[in-house]
């Protein structure tokens, strides 16, 4: 494909904004310095090829960044036979400032350069307090047992859907028998999935490799708001395929082909915007699954625009139920805000199966800085505050509940499921586990390991299968860990911890915030 | 007073020991045999809490409810009496009986209550009876202070107090009454101060419960419960266990074997190995009752009118041991308890993990005792020898 | 010497027994036993004990060398810890048996109840033999690291399994035979494996069955009759593959 910037400098492109480009000689200091560690070298030119940001040019035998272009995504490093290579943050010299932090000043010389809304990938990397690292977990001293996580059973299978409050049951020849059909059920055998991640905003291959890691595991994946390439078609039946505000590949069998259908309203990355494809990942099959055309910018719109209130959202549920037959179950996800909670008892009195909550420090492959550094509200929070409030109007049972937004371990998986969560999401952990370092240039298309991003001659690197196999690890790895944690705290079954505020404690939180989760300070007793 | 002394908002634990009896005919006896089993369990507890229920003790107010109260001021007396004149026709009211046992220190104020719902008040209410009763007996309990309605259901009582439950028994002078089921508890609480409401068994209507072992899925239990409006203020993991039984059997309607397969349900590796009809039904009542599922050691005995109910947690970390004689069914947290009670059984077996034991008043056959094997292995040798 | 139990707590029993051996005793009668705990733990003397009634919890617990002759079903904990020594029991037994027996020998005639023959382990000539006669529940052999377990499964009823589940989770050292048929999806196959027992494992059973037999008046040919099953471990680092630095 010959669409693709290989090293010039960003085009200007023809667009509504005709900002006053100002290039002004001002300091723009590059954020890595990338060195070569000559005694080492073995001039095998590998940094040469792997690098996708082309920051690495070979001079007079030896090779040479241009350390602007360096995104510190580690690939030459780690490719490097010899351990030669070095990359460095550029250290700080401009006069240390409490208010203007560096970022804060080179964020502005951008803008006043470009006239441009700044963009990043992945989440909010700003320091918020992180709640999870304010909880922990109980665990069983004496009058109670803990219970062996190696050798006796442990289950974590669980089930996502709305389920009636009581069983009904009939008299059958032989004994009660079951008179209930439970509305459509996703069985889960981890209480862990793949979060929402679209083809465009990650390549085909990481896809697949996703895909094969739910069917393994006996987990579900979800296809993002691109659509569903038909490669994908046989791991359809694992597979939440999305409805999201530009309504890509939306079509009957699209809905039909996957096992849940899911609403996007919003994600925690951007609340209030929808879904962003810069042009650069729009390649020809991208634009044929989204069905738009090769190169332009995939800017979904904000709201879904023909869900502008509450009844809204209860009609086009409704629409997705009839289009399928009322066989899948229907979730809706959004970002956790402000008044999450009501929120979702609305969601839930609306119709949806399952409600998916993702806080503010949810990944993305772009968004606008400015939305994803400061709106939203902590998981943690989010979490606590619907599950108490649909408790609270004895409603708990119609929904199912995800958290997502910034679950690192099976740590945060254990805290959150004792807040209230039926499971977890993983949209960064599951890119880490592919091998991304987190240099958060997704919306540059150049992905040096072939995650997020569309040329060829980068997505070659993700072979489907080593990547399944490393989520395969990831996910089994925390479902013995969770399972550790569950025999700790003397319990065999993880719908006995799912809720169980009890066994949770707070340190180092203010009143309030302990409150709201539920959770009592540490030193108080059962 | 109903709120214990060191009150901080937090959960008693104990570790305890249990025993039961109930004749399948109907026969009464009195609370002497079931009294030498707990006193035989004495090690189990440690003197701070301990209690009795008994059915079938009260026949000449068979239709009436029974309600036993301790009162620790004379006003908790008076406002609760105020509530109970409102809503109720009280047949009967008079002192429990009681003698001194030093064992069995500052005991509160003691009396029942032969009463019915006032007709107008239970149609007002627009709820059915049973329903009127808990509510009148939750409200007492959460709004006089003082008060405390430790047993209220028809025909049956519960008598628990703090102190060793065979001492307990001489208190409530036990010895005088007679029930076709008595069950027993000795309680060995982890809180310092015992609390006399904090006992057990825990009632809730004609249920009666007794437990031991710690509830390690409470916060959840709880949790879910309040959801269908019960509200967990003793703080003890016995309360839920009983809500959930109420929860269960009465509300839903379960019968009482898939309510216990509902609280400590199969595993799924032996679900998936079910034929499908079966499968489906367990799978669909663990996917329902997630909430409900007890996690943790427990042994509990629970009765009701006609019933009396032995069962442990799924993977059977506290002991229980049943025995049958003739249409006599014993239960006990120690097989040296049940002989206390029964020294020359027919029968004694260990029920499995997960599955109840139960006795049903009228019936010949106890649910999950083995299938009949003769000449029981384990029937005492002569123990008279000179 | 002869010991009436009745209405004596078991720090008064023990205390005696302690005693007497002490002044040394080696024969104990003790009739209508019924509870009482703790009876001969940390007893190393050669006594011998003949126990009419139901002993409580934790007969024979660290004991390291009498024997004991129970003529009545036990309960909960015999024979924890035990070091050396003899057990006898002439009906059935409770939960948790043998936990972390390390030599000696416990014979049960009957039943046996849940997570019997915990971490049992074995050195040179510590070897511990812990034999049910009849039927065993859930967890049976947990984290075996030695020794011997054998359950007969006499007098079960037609189609009762001999064994609960999760049989020999966790073991990884000694050996369990199972007599009668045995459902694969009882036994932890990720630790053991379960093959039927040759003609050579026979023969090394034999001694046992027959000290086994002696005890409780049954033959050992006819209890060789039925077909045995060597459940042993596969591995003795079955989780050397979990752990990650």
């Amino acid at each position: 494909m010959s669409d693709w910037n290989d090293g010039k400098p960003e085009p200007k492109r023809r667009s509504v904004h005709t900002a006053r480009q100002a290039r002004a000689p001002l300091y723009r200091p590059h954020d890595f310095n990338w060195r070569n560690l000559t005694e080492r070298c073995a001039h095998c030119r590998r940094c040469v090829a792997q690098c996708g940001f082309k920051a690495i040019s070979w001079e007079d035998g030896r090779p040479v960044a241009d350390a602007a272009k360096c995104v510190g995504c580690h690939r030459c490093e780690a490719f490097c036979p010899q351990e030669a290579i070095v990359i460095e943050p550029n250290p700080q010299y401009l006069r240390p400032h409490p208010l203007w932090s560096e970022s804060h000043r080179r964020n502005l010389w951008l803008q006043a350069e470009t006239g441009g809304v700044l963009l990043s990938g992945m989440g909010n990397d700003l320091p918020y307090p992180v709640l999870w690292d304010h909880l922990l977990l109980d665990a069983c001293q004496v009058t109670n047992p803990s219970i062996d996580p190696l050798r006796e059973p442990m289950e974590l299978r669980t089930f996502l859907g709305r389920k009636p409050e009581a069983v009904d049951l009939a008299d059958g020849p032989r004994g009660p028998e079951l008179a209930t059909t439970l509305p459509p059920q996703l069985q889960l055998e981890t209480p862990i999935y793949f979060a929402a991640m679209s083809y465009g905003s990650i390549s085909l291959n990481a896809q697949k490799a996703i895909a094969m890691a739910a069917e393994e595991l006996g987990t579900v994946w979800n296809t993002g708001e691109g659509g569903l390439h038909e490669d994908l078609n046989p791991y359809a039946p694992r597979a939440f395929v999305q409805c999201a505000s530009g309504r890509f590949g939306v079509t009957p069998d699209y809905l039909n082909a996957g096992v849940a259908v899911e609403i996007k309203i919003g994600q925690g990355a951007k609340p209030g915007i929808g879904g962003h494809l810069p042009g650069e990942k729009v390649s020809s099959d991208v634009s044929e699954t989204r069905m738009i055309p090769v190169g332009s910018d995939a800017l979904s719109p904000a709201p879904q625009h023909d869900i502008y209130s509450i009844e809204d959202l209860r009609q086009l549920i409704y629409a997705l139920k009839e289009a399928t037959n009322y066989e899948k179950p229907v979730s809706v996800k959004v970002a956790a805000v402000h008044n999450i909670a009501a929120i979702a008892s609305g969601i839930a009195r609306a119709g949806a199966d399952i409600i998916y909550l993702d806080g503010f420090r949810g990944g993305t492959g772009a968004a606008p800085t400015v939305i994803r550094d400061h709106l939203g509200i902590p998981i943690e929070i989010a979490l606590a505050v619907v599950d108490e409030q649909l408790r609270q109007e004895g409603i708990r049972n119609q929904v199912s509940v995800i958290a997502a937004g910034g679950i690192r371990s099976a740590a945060d998986v254990a805290k959150a499921i004792a807040l209230g969560a039926d499971a977890v999401a993983l949209g960064t952990a599951t890119l880490l586990a592919l091998g991304c370092t987190l240099c958060q240039r997704c919306y540059t298309g150049r992905c040096s390991w072939g995650i997020t991003t569309q040329d060829p001659a980068l997505t070659r690197r993700l072979d489907p299968y080593v990547g399944s196999q490393r989520l395969i690890n990831l996910v089994r790895a925390w479902s013995s860990e969770l399972e550790e944690i569950l025999g700790a705290m003397g319990v065999n079954a993880v719908e006995s911890l799912r809720g169980s505020r009890e066994r949770l404690r707070s340190v180092g939180l203010d009143r309030p915030t302990t409150d709201l989760l539920g959770v009592k300070p540490a030193g108080v007793g059962a | 007073m109903n709120r214990p002394p060191f009150d901080r908002g937090q959960r008693m634990l104990s570790g305890c020991g249990l025993s039961a009896m109930m004749s399948l005919t109907g026969e009464r006896v009195d609370g002497r045999a079931v009294r030498k089993s707990i006193a035989l369990l004495h090690d189990r507890a440690n003197g701070l809490g301990g209690g009795f229920a008994a059915y079938g003790i009260y026949p000449e107010h068979a239709d009436q409810f029974a309600l036993h109260i301790m009162y620790y001021t004379p006003e908790a007396q008076e406002a609760a009496e105020i509530i109970l004149a409102e809503s109720f026709d009280i047949a009967l009211d008079e002192r429990i009986p009681t003698r001194p046992h030093p064992g069995v220190a500052n005991p509160p104020a003691l009396r029942r209550y032969f009463a019915l719902p006032r007709v107008g008040m239970l149609q007002e209410s627009g709820l059915p009876v049973e329903d009127f009763v808990l509510r009148q007996v939750m409200k007492i309990n959460a709004e006089v202070g003082d008060a405390f309605i430790f047993s209220s259901g028809k025909n049956m009582g519960a008598f628990k107090a703090v102190g060793y439950a065979e001492d307990i028994a001489d208190f409530f002078r036990l010895d005088e009454y007679h029930a076709y089921i008595w069950i027993a508890h000795g309680r060995f609480p982890t809180n310092t101060p015992g609390w006399w409401a904090g006992a057990h068994p825990f009632t809730l209507l004609d249920w009666a419960v007794v437990h031991n072992g710690e509830i390690s899925s409470y916060g959840i239990n709880r949790r879910y419960l309040e959801m269908f409006g019960y509200q967990c203020t003793m703080r003890t993991d016995t309360e839920v266990m009983a809500y959930l039984l109420d929860l269960l059997i009465r509300k839903h309607k379960l019968p009482v074997e898939l309510a216990c397969d509902v609280l400590a349900p199969p595993f799924w590796e032996h679900i998936d190995a079910m034929p499908e009809d079966r499968r489906t039904l367990y799978t669909t009542l663990r996917q329902i009752y997630a909430g409900a599922l007890v996690n943790g050691p427990f042994a509990i005995v629970f009765g009701r009118q006609g019933e009396m109910v032995g069962m442990n947690d799924r993977i059977k970390l506290r002991p229980l041991v049943a025995a049958r004689k003739d249409r006599n069914l014993y239960l006990s947290s120690e097989e040296s308890g049940l002989r206390a009670m029964c020294p020359d059984p027919d029968l004694v077996w260990a029920p499995r993990a997960g599955q109840p034991v139960i006795g049903r008043l009228g019936s010949d056959v106890v649910v999950g005792e083995p299938g009949f094997e003769s000449a029981a292995r384990g029937a005492q040798a002569p123990a008279r020898e000179a | 010497m002869r010991i009436d139990a009745e209405h004596l707590h078991y720090a008064e029993l023990n205390r005696r027994i302690r005693e007497a051996i002490a002044a040394g005793e080696t024969a104990f009668d003790l009739v209508n036993v019924n509870g009482q705990r703790y009876i001969a733990d940390g007893v190393s003397a050669a006594a011998e004990f003949d126990l009419h009634g139901v002993p409580g919890n934790d007969l024979g617990a660290f004991m390291s060398g009498p024997t004991i002759r129970v003529h009545g079903n036990a309960q909960d904990a015999v024979a924890n810890t035990m070091n050396g020594g003899r057990i006898i029991v002439h009906g059935q037994a409770g939960d948790v048996l043998g936990y972390g027996m390390r030599g000696g020998e416990l014979f049960v005639r009957g039943r046996v109840g849940y997570r019997v023959g915990i971490h049992m382990k074995a050195y040179r000539d510590n070897f511990p033999v812990l034999i049910a006669g009849g039927t065993a529940g859930d967890f049976l052999g947990e984290y075996m690291a030695g020794g011997l377990l054998i359950v007969l499964g006499l007098e079960r009823r037609k189609g009762e399994p001999v064994v609960g589940h999760w049989c020999a989770t966790g073991m990884h050292g000694g050996t369990i035979f199972l007599r009668g048929e045995v459902e694969p999806a009882r036994v932890a196959s990720q630790f053991v494996s379960v093959v039927p027992a040759s003609e050579a494992d026979v023969k090394l059973l034999l001694p046992y069955l027959q000290a086994y037999g002696a005890a409780f008046q049954l033959q050992a040919a006819e209890l060789a009759q039925e077909p045995f099953w060597r459940v042993a471990p596969v591995s003795h680092r079955p989780f050397g593959g979990k752990y990650a630095a």
